[in-house]
């Protein structure tokens, strides 16, 4: 995928990313235009929740555009994320163990918390309402 | 050969080492769009965390299925109630607004527009004012359906 992104030109000069750099930089604002309408509506979504007690969060959720919705912004969003503070710890941090351990521990948080919210997001979504 | 004493010249350092390290008075004049870049990346950590929280409110909607009295949930959302809670809900809006217009900033600038100094000014003004109305506008809409 790494290379698809960059012209025969460009690869023959061997100027630019090294490995995956020209991937990551479009998948990065991919994700970016896809949470402008996400984010928007998961304003909204806040909003109505806001005032909401147990039973309607629950509905709200179960109902299956906010579902579905809503695992589309948690996997967009903590996927950008995860690039965003990578990109921020590999521009200050410059010791090896300190920048992995750094790096590492991004990628474990962001995989544990997105994986919780899914599951609890399709737990309330499939079985919630009953 | 550009040096009449031919001694090697000292060589130029990064401006902000040139001042005397980090925290020192700045060589650059304080610009705007200084501010509007440093301020992405510090409102995007912010996010983080709140994606964070978005996740723990999930977390505590299933985990309050199994309970009568939906404890974890409620207090889940009293917490966010709270005037600390507030507050933080108040500073993420305006950092998600920020994020997104300042965003919508870079996306222009990758496409190639609006990288002369006049626009990155001007757009830098737009999204400062865009993240702030629309935060009021929010916390607006929140206190007018008795959310707060």
């Amino acid at each position: 995928m790494s290379t698809e992104f960059r012209t025969p030109l460009s690869r023959a000069r061997g100027l630019g990313s090294a490995k995956h750099g020209a991937a990551h930089w479009i998948a990065e604002r991919v994700s970016a235009l896809a949470l402008i309408p996400l984010v928007l509506w998961a304003v909204f979504g806040v909003i109505r929740l806001a005032r909401a007690d147990f039973d309607t969060a629950v509905a709200w959720l179960a109902s299956p555009v906010n579902a579905v919705l809503m695992v589309l912004l948690v996997l967009v969003a903590f996927w950008h994320m995860q690039t965003g503070v990578r990109v921020i710890i590999e521009d200050y941090i410059h010791k090896l163990l300190t920048k992995s351990v750094l790096l590492l521990a991004n990628l474990f948080i962001v995989s544990l918390a997105g994986a919780l919210a899914i599951f609890s997001i399709l737990k309330v979504a499939l079985g919630g309402a009953l | 050969m550009t040096d009449a004493s031919g001694a090697p010249r000292e060589r130029p350092k990064s401006p902000h080492l040139m001042t005397g390290g980090f925290g020192s008075p700045l060589l650059w004049r304080w610009h705007i769009t200084m501010f509007t870049s440093i301020a992405h990346r510090a409102t995007g950590v912010a996010l983080y965390l709140g994606a964070l929280m978005l996740a723990g409110w999930a977390v505590a909607l299933a985990t309050s299925l199994g309970e009568t009295d939906h404890k974890t949930y409620v207090d889940y959302m009293a917490l966010l109630g709270s005037p600390l809670g507030k507050l933080v809900l108040f500073g993420l809006t305006l950092s998600v607004f920020y994020h997104l217009a300042n965003g919508v900033r870079h996306l222009m600038w990758d496409s190639g527009q609006g990288l002369d100094i006049k626009s990155a000014n001007f757009t830098a003004v737009a999204a400062i004012a865009f993240s702030i109305a629309a935060t009021l506008a929010v916390w607006g809409i929140a206190a007018m359906t008795g959310a707060l």
